[in-house]
């Protein structure tokens, strides 16, 4: 198992140096610089900032001089913050988006589970063809599309929430993002937990505990549940990735200070140290993640670890 | 936490009682006396809300709130709160003493002798001295502060040798008499310069809190200004929240409490906001919900002319356009204003047939074909583009770069179908994303056709006519005649006002003569402000002072 472990982690390594280097290599080659704006800027003055923030060096030294920095938890000064160091944008951006997609997250489990769940139940019934007919619309509409139409009926039209921002963080502020954000998730998971639910309920342990007089609900719960959740489960790596992105999107369009906003206002102002702070932040937590799900995947099957 | 100045919400009340009584205005904390009838502040017979916090939409966020660091729109309306230059501007735009009580401008108009207020304090109770100013604008212009503004301190005497790094920082032309008398050399006479003291980069910093923090004292809970707000949070991507100064020289004429900045990119966004009253003002409006907001928001829409000019180059050192004059003037003349101004842009914009705005001191030219009807500007319009050697079997076949906006795209759209029926030009449309549009443009290799737009930097016709001088960096069309450059330098040095606006007027006759640009029209600002917002007027460079404002019971 030790050695499973660090056969792991050894692999993890050069994943993270090839997205660094890769994501270094991108934001750069893309047209136009941090410095470029409508008002030109005299040469002296762009020399000097261009020397501030090491980009008068080769590309290699400059590389080298982020992975030194990286090494000692330095992400580097912000170009377009100027008064920020981007491991403060990302300490103060962090939270935000972790709270945000966690409840997100934890939205789309309990509301998908349950509407899954109870459409298995009825299934082929006018109840359960409603549900996933909501539940196909879900995961048709973007949630660009989603987003906007909540403000507008429950902020500019019923005024019953805020059209944006964080405030100082209540849940009325986090209400309209989190359902935005959940919405294809919610209906992803209720489309995956009918399906396994129907499977379950057909297989032959379930039978036999009927047979046995067990009530129904108490088969539910006790027998059929765990083994309908495990596709659940394991969709929760894709799910996570897909909160990620989607609170890119949702983040901005609710003017949310999280990472995704960051990520978005970085790359549109070329500013180089903050894009590949988000980058290689969110691509150590990707890889962080597997890393356990592979270790519970080991310890469940040991077929893995060969 | 919108009420966390409960004293000052009690102290208002009481004020209350007494505009409820007597019916005069009631100014802030300290006119608590029933005479102190201020303009500023509330008029007489108005009644104040009790909760004084204003909400503005501002575009996108600030890079730094270190005045010297700063640039464009959204952080100069957040620093015009938190410092307060020489000079500053009254509600209407005109420039009126700031800091500097009085100023003499010596005859040859080359000395400005400044005479700061006595009781001018900074956020932290120190005096603010001439000495600050001194410390301040050498600051500014030092090279080692990274600027990226400071070329506008240009006027003053060596400002551009020492951006430049061959003088050092003590060179530059000011000087402090005493502890309240401040002096400022020039190169040469310059009539907008008290307009130009309001722009950030001359904004005074706090010696002690630079040198203690370096950089980094433009942050929450560091920074230090002479504004009549401070800083009081800054959560980056979320708000800016400032409020009053106690120590403001002005406190007991100001009204507002606090005042909160969002960076709001989306139009459409800042519009849900605004109508769902979390927004008081807004920075923008989206353009295509214009007819909607006339309809349902008409009383709150505030359109007004602004200083700036939006055009499309032509590329002058390519062909096809570099030696080809009435090539030029033939596509510049196929373009039917009226109908863009009415039809696409549509909020009030002026159609431009030059290329300077109407600014203070300045009669713009407006060429002989402005009174045309279109028909008759398209015949001429063919008749040039044929002496240019094209014709229906020969076509011209350009491209037009703009960059990536559903505005940019409707008008290009349009400009390009205005020359495809006039003259059969087939025009090939390229929009590229901001930064990579910066760059094509900049380099001049594969542009023929582009757009461009142009925000004066303060209210005078220079500002729009030197950026066509030839050694300018930002002239995008890369336009270089000698005869232009030679009337811009002249006007430069002109103390003369009406002789200087005879030579920059000669020097846009030049320009509209040659033709390096299509003007197409002069910009609106454009906001959304609720009917409670008062104080707050229409201005052509579009500044505007919290401490002017007040809300209004509603």
């Amino acid at each position: 198992m030790l050695n499973f472990m660090l056969r792991r982690l050894l692999s993890a390594i050069p994943t993270l140096f090839i997205l660094i280097a890769l994501a270094f290599m991108l934001i750069r080659a893309a047209p136009g610089g941090p410095f470029d704006s409508e008002k030109q800027l005299p040469v002296e003055i762009e020399a000097n900032l261009r020397t501030a923030y090491h980009l008068d060096e080769p590309l290699y030294q400059q590389f080298g001089r982020y992975l030194a920095n990286l090494a000692r938890g330095d992400f580097g000064p912000s170009f377009q913050y100027r008064d920020f160091s981007v491991t403060e944008l990302i300490r103060s951006g962090f939270p935000v988006s972790l709270r945000l997609g966690g409840l997100a997250m934890l939205l789309a489990l309990i509301v998908g589970i349950s509407a899954g769940a109870y459409a298995a139940l009825r299934q082929n019934s006018a109840a359960d063809y409603s549900v996933m007919t909501v539940m196909m619309v879900g995961i048709s509409i973007p949630n660009f599309v989603v987003a906007p139409l909540l403000i507008l009926l429950f902020a500019v039209g019923l005024r019953w929430l805020p059209a944006g921002g964080l405030g100082d963080g209540e849940a009325r502020h986090l209400l309209l993002p989190v359902i935005a954000l959940a919405m294809p998730q919610i209906a992803y998971i209720a489309r995956l937990m009918r399906g396994s639910m129907i499977e379950v309920l057909r297989s032959p342990f379930i039978r036999t505990a009927r047979a046995q007089g067990l009530s129904m609900p108490r088969i539910i719960v006790q027998h059929a549940l765990k083994p309908a959740l495990l596709p659940v489960i394991s969709y929760l790596g894709p799910a996570t990735a897909a909160v990620i992105t989607g609170s890119v999107v949702i983040e901005q369009i609710f003017g949310i200070p999280g990472l995704g906003r960051f990520f978005v206002q970085g790359a549109l102002n070329r500013d180089y140290t903050l894009v590949m702070g988000v980058v290689v932040f969110y691509g150590s937590l990707i890889i962080v993640f597997n890393f356990f799900v592979d270790l519970v995947y080991g310890w469940l099957d040991p077929r893995v670890r060969l | 936490m919108r009420h966390l100045n409960i004293f000052a919400s009690s102290v208002r009340l009481s004020c209350f009682a007494v505009v409820a009584v007597l019916f005069v205005g009631c100014g802030g904390n300290g006119a608590g006396s029933p005479t102190a009838a201020v303009e500023i502040g509330g008029p007489s017979g108005t009644e104040l809300a009790v909760d004084q916090t204003l909400h503005v939409g501002n575009g996108t966020g600030p890079q730094t709130l270190d005045p010297h660091r700063a640039e464009g729109v959204p952080s100069s309306n957040i620093l015009r709160d938190l410092f307060e230059g020489l000079t500053l501007e009254a509600p209407d735009g005109s420039v009126v003493p700031g800091a500097a009580e009085s100023w003499d401008i010596s005859a040859d108009g080359l000395v400005y002798t400044f005479y700061l207020r006595e009781d001018a304090q900074w956020s932290n109770s120190d005096p603010v001295t001439a000495e600050d100013f001194v410390f301040s604008l050498r600051r500014s212009v030092d090279p080692a502060t990274m600027s990226h503004y400071s070329s506008i301190l240009e006027p003053i005497v060596n400002a551009m040798a020492v951006i430049t790094g061959k003088k050092s920082p003590a060179e530059l032309g000011v000087e402090a008499l005493d502890a309240l008398t401040l002096v400022i050399r020039l190169q040469r006479p310059t009539a907008y310069f008290p307009g130009l003291l309001t722009h950030s980069t001359m904004y005074p910093v706090h010696r002690a809190s630079v040198e203690q923090y370096g950089n980094q004292f433009a942050r929450e809970g560091r920074l230090i200004g002479n504004g009549a707000y401070t800083l009081n949070e800054w959560v980056v991507q979320s708000h800016i929240k400032l409020i009053r100064n106690k120590f403001y020289r002005d406190d007991v004429n100001t009204t507002i409490d606090s005042v909160y900045y969002y960076p709001i990119e989306s139009q459409d966004a800042e519009l849900k906001r605004f109508r769902a009253d979390e927004l008081d003002i807004t920075e923008e409006i989206p353009y295509q919900q214009l007819t909607w907001i006339r309809e349902n928001l008409g009383d709150q829409l505030v359109i007004s002319p602004y200083l700036g000019s939006y055009y499309f180059g032509f590329n002058m050192t390519r062909e096809p356009f570099q030696n080809n004059p009435q090539l030029r003037r033939a596509l510049s003349l196929a373009i039917d204003r009226e109908i863009i101004t009415s039809r696409i842009t549509n909020a009030g914009e002026l159609p431009a047939f030059g290329w300077v705005p109407q600014v203070a001191n300045y009669s713009p030219v407006v060429p002989e074909w402005a009174g045309w009807s279109q028909a008759e500007r398209d015949v001429e319009a063919q008749r040039l583009y044929a002496e240019a050697g094209y014709s229906a079997d020969k076509p011209l076949k350009i491209e037009l770069l703009y960059n990536t906006s559903a505005n940019h795209k409707r008008l290009s759209v349009a400009i390009a179908s205005m020359w495809k029926q006039t003259l059969g030009v087939e025009t090939e449309l390229l929009n590229q994303e901001w930064k990579v549009f910066l760059e094509t443009r900049q380099l001049k290799k594969t542009t023929q056709v582009f757009r461009g737009g142009w925000i004066g930097d303060y209210n005078d016709a220079f500002t729009f006519s030197q950026l066509m001088h030839s050694a300018n960096a930002m002239n995008h069309p890369g336009y270089s005649s000698p005869r232009y450059d030679e009337l811009i330098e002249r006007a430069a040095g002109e103390t003369n006002l009406s002789t200087r606006a005879d030579i920059l007027n000669q020097a846009e006759r030049v320009l509209l003569e040659d033709m390096p640009i299509i003007p197409v029209y002069f910009y609106v600002s454009k906001h959304l402000v609720k009917s409670w917002v008062g104080g707050r007027k229409p201005n052509i460079m579009d500044h505007h002072y919290t401490k002017n404002f007040y809300i209004l019971k509603h």
